[in-house]
């Protein structure tokens, strides 16, 4: 019995050690936000732009208070009311048959050619529907940069590269209209790695699915080809680097590097996470999210299945060591006392 | 010229006892090394950690197969190649991973075993001696091996620790040990880089290795005069016990042989051990990859986190809550404290902490306060957490100065 | 007779141990920065070419070095270099919140990083956002009309004392 004491004081002891340093400090060291669940509502933006103001009341400059107050309390108005009317929009009933018409006015660059429209490729949307929430779409056409919370990168967001998009679907019908076309019409049974390239692909490359932002990158015949090719991803980079501020990370193992509430919640709202960042709100919706999660994980930890399908077995054969062992153990001591 | 049995059969126990002895060395080795009867499960910790030493031994050999020491392709090496193609790569990687910090848990309970019972007095100096240069060989083995993913935290970690050889400020002293070449003499380049790479890796994968084996035979011999200690403190007499056991008293002798008594406890033990240390491997191995380092090595962007692996967090706390050169002291204090401790200790006892009256509570407040240091260098230097971190530190300084002064009013039982 | 056997093996073992040094001396130049590290580690950078508000960017270390040269109109600071009345700012172009590589505006006269917002005046000091402390400046010295990064000069040193800067 002694020597159950025994185990228990180390028990106790290696335990307290582990819930310090990983689970609490990790508690400690990164803020934990909540999900909102997929669904975008604006709220997050209109908590941090009243943040904002907080933050800009304890300046100590009066002249810059007043002049940071007043851009705040614009900003919180502006937030307030874009995300009401998108609110208003998402009760209208659309018409996917109307919405069509509109939607051609979107194909002159979401036409899949591929090529760089102010710091990025614009999207295919073949399956829009499938992977990005209605909301979210409704905010994205009425203004692209509040939608996607990175108007604070732009005086004007008529300069955001979807910027125009504000001047060519206005009125709230035509907008129910093209979204409702988009959420019926552009739906397809999506696979993790599409959704991927979809959603993140255009900025993000992912070396371990042997993808860069120009997709995958097929085999060449001759070197020649191949540092062509590379030529046309570093000049593709150049330009994202040059919209982004820098060229966004790699994804291949970031399934590893960040937690899942950070992935879920960052992928929400970037700005929770990374205040100031200049990545856009993606926009997916519960379904698209889990594809793209899929693939990172195929990409991240390509092991998983293989642990989980060994794990049982190495474990089983150890307790039957152990067994075995005291046993043995049970017979080789049976006279010593 | 020795005598040689001629008419004795190639490779027959006769043949073999007389070109090398194997009967003898058995003898020696195992069938009559004596070991006290009376001892519990923390006894079974030098075994594991040879064991736990071994699977490290064993999957580094699958590892260094296709890692490749270039700070190019080293982070790809590990976690793409290893990862998805190597066949059961992940497996040997997530073993080696695990076992790295595991191994010292198991270094301190094993620690923490010997001041408990206080098998470091009386004529077993040497065996806590040599134990304490395995802590830092492997200290040192864990830290070099932990550069080799060159990920974010390989990079930077071994940016703020090689900076501790840069030695202390101009002000301490007129700058005794100022020596900013020092560090670049260590790293073989300004910044951590390709040189600094390709020494870690020769240090992890040969030299330390090489030496950790010799001074475990080291410590494995200094065990072999002084015998091991028991739980009560005991002096066993071991040539009565032995020739008692040996005549069949076993009952009556307080010794058993290594091989098969002691061993058979031993591998239960450890079979305990092995079903725990694969369930890590298996399910919960992220405690001993930390996510950060899955984030490649950038030295252009410090991660907004920076610390070492669990086991080192207490000396680095002792570090840190002090301005620079304080700390490099109280740091270098806390390095060379443990080894000391044989000599420390001026009680003339060996007994359990828990018999010893101060020394009992010393201990427990030792081990207490480690605990705190160790979790107080893991939360970001701020607030409450540095008054802590700040408070412990102090009160393990305290309690080495006090050692002496505790255990000389010790009487002798 | 003993003695003399005692001589001849202390003479042996003296000799082996200058082997032995000479052996380490060997081993520590083995260890030591390759000549074509060093060389990298130390860029020497003429200022006499840079224009008035325009950045030049260099790179020492492989970290890039923002060099801009200041106009008669722009604010003084203690954290600039003067060379033959020429005022310039020297520093290492990385933002101080998340090492990003922020971007110089000439009609604004400030950095501007794009990843997090952060701003820097034309004195490399932080005006906004999420940066904790200026740009830092590298170790220089003046030599003629030219700085050498990597080493060590009184101007820096005096930055470094007075806390204007931290050692990088």
């Amino acid at each position: 019995m002694k020597e159950f004491k025994i185990l228990a004081v180390v028990a106790f002891f290696t335990l307290v050690t582990y819930w310090g340093v990983e689970p609490f400090a990790h508690s400690q060291m990164h803020k934990h936000v909540e999900s909102n669940n997929f669904s975008y509502d604006g709220k997050a933006d209109i908590e941090e732009a009243s943040k904002a103001i907080e933050v800009a009341k304890n300046i100590t400059d009066a002249n810059k208070k007043a002049k940071v107050l007043d851009a705040a309390n614009k900003k919180l108005a502006d937030k307030k009311a874009f995300w009401a009317e998108v609110s208003q929009v998402s009760k209208l009933k659309g018409n996917a048959a109307a919405g069509e018409a509109s939607f051609a006015a979107c194909m002159a660059c979401h036409n899949g050619s591929g090529a760089n429209m102010g710091g990025v490729i614009p999207p295919k949307l073949d399956n829009a529907g499938s992977l990005y929430d209605k909301n979210y779409l409704i905010a994205l056409i009425k203004d692209p940069a509040m939608a996607s919370n990175v108007d604070h990168k732009y005086d004007n967001t008529m300069m955001h590269p979807m910027g125009t998009v504000k001047t060519m679907i206005t009125a709230p019908q035509q907008i129910a209209d093209v979204v409702e076309f988009i959420k019926t019409k552009k739906v397809v049974k999506l696979t993790p790695q599409v959704a991927f390239e979809d959603a993140c692909g255009r900025c993000h490359a992912n070396r371990y699915g042997n993808l860069t932002q120009l997709g995958t990158t097929p085999k060449f015949k001759t070197e020649q080809e191949a540092l062509t090719h590379r030529v046309k991803v570093l000049d593709e980079q150049d330009k994202i680097k040059a919209y982004m501020g820098k060229l966004p990370p790699d994804l291949s193992i970031i399934d590893r590097a960040r937690s899942a509430n950070f992935m879920e919640t960052f992928i929400q709202d970037p700005q929770s996470q990374l205040p100031g960042t200049s990545m856009p709100r993606v926009g997916l919706s519960k379904d698209g999210y889990a594809m793209v999660q899929a693939y990172l994980e195929k990409t991240g930890d390509p092991s998983k299945e293989a642990r989980h399908a060994l794990g049982p077995w190495v474990i089983v054969f150890f307790i039957i060591f152990t067994m075995l062992a005291y046993l043995w153990k049970k017979s080789q001591w049976k006279d010593l006392h | 010229m020795a005598h040689f049995d001629e008419k004795a059969k190639p490779f027959s126990n006769q043949w073999m006892n007389d070109r090398l002895a194997v009967d003898t060395v058995k003898k020696v080795l195992s069938t009559e090394y004596w070991i006290p009867k009376n001892i519990n499960f923390l006894w079974a910790m030098g075994m594991i950690l040879a064991a736990t030493f071994g699977l490290l031994i064993v999957s580094g050999i699958f590892l260094v197969m296709y890692y490749q020491p270039d700070t190019k392709t080293a982070f790809d090496s590990v976690n793409y190649t290893i990862m998805t193609e190597v066949g059961y790569g992940w497996l040997w990687r997530h073993i080696h991973g695990v076992a790295a910090s595991v191994v010292f848990l198991i270094i301190y309970i094993h620690m923490f075993t010997g001041i408990y019972y206080g098998s470091y007095k009386k004529g077993r100096e040497m065996i806590w001696l040599t134990g304490m240069l395995l802590f830092v060989l492997f200290s040192a083995e864990a830290f070099s091996g932990y550069m080799l993913p060159w990920g974010q935290m390989s990079y930077w970690a071994g940016m703020v620790i090689t900076n501790l050889f840069g030695g202390f400020t101009k002000d301490f002293l007129g700058g005794i040990g100022n020596i900013q070449a020092l560090v670049e003499w260590i790293r073989g380049d300004y910044v951590p880089g390709q040189a600094f790479l390709s020494r870690f890796f020769m240090l992890h994968v040969f030299l330390l290795p090489l030496v950790i084996m010799g001074v475990i035979v080291l410590h494995f011999a200094a065990l072999r005069i002084p015998h091991v200690n028991n739980q009560d403190g005991e002096e066993v007499d071991f040539e009565k016990s032995a020739r008692l056991y040996k005549e069949g008293n076993k009952k009556e002798s307080e010794v058993i042989p290594f091989n098969p008594v002691f061993l058979s406890k031993d591998i239960f033990v450890m079979g305990i051990y092995f079903v725990l240390f694969f369930y890590l491997v298996f399910y919960h191995f992220e405690f001993a990859m930390d996510p950060v380092n899955f984030d490649p090595a950038d030295g252009l962007k410090t991660p907004a986190h920076i610390y070492p692996e669990w086991y080192f967090l207490w000396s680095y706390e002792i570090l840190r809550p002090f301005p620079f050169n304080v700390g490099l002291v109280a740091f270098g204090f806390a390095q060379v404290a443990f080894f000391l401790l044989p000599f420390l200790d001026r009680s003339p006892n060996v007994a359990p902490a828990n018999r010893r009256g101060l020394f009992g509570i010393w201990f427990w407040l030792m081990l207490i306060d480690m605990i705190v240091l160790t979790i107080m260098g893991k939360l970001p230097p701020e607030g409450v957490w540095n008054v802590i971190g700040f408070v412990a530190a102090l009160t393990f300084i305290i309690l080495f100065i006090l050692l002496p002064f505790i255990t000389k009013t010790e009487k002798k039982a | 007779m003993s003695s003399r056997r005692d001589f001849m093996g202390m003479a042996l073992g003296g000799f082996a141990a200058l082997g032995g040094i000479a052996a380490l001396y060997a081993a520590k130049k083995t260890w030591d920065p390759l000549p074509s590290v060093k060389a990298g580690g130390f860029t020497t950078i003429d200022l006499s070419v840079a224009k008035e508000n325009e950045l030049v960017i260099e790179k020492w270390r492989g970290k890039p070095i923002f060099i801009l040269k200041k106009s008669a109109s722009m604010p003084k600071d203690n954290r600039e270099i003067v060379i033959g009345g020429n005022r310039y700012l020297v520093a290492i172009g990385l933002c101080t919140h998340l090492g990003c590589i922020p971007a110089y505006l000439p009609n604004d006269l400030m950095f501007k990083c794009a990843c997090h917002g952060g701003e820097f005046d034309s004195n490399g000091k932080q005006t906004f956002g999420p940066p904790p402390r200026p740009l830092d400046i590298p170790p220089f010295k003046i030599n003629g009309t030219s700085l050498v990064l990597g080493e060590t000069g009184p101007e820096y040193e005096k930055m470094l004392a007075n806390k204007l800067t931290q050692s990088v």
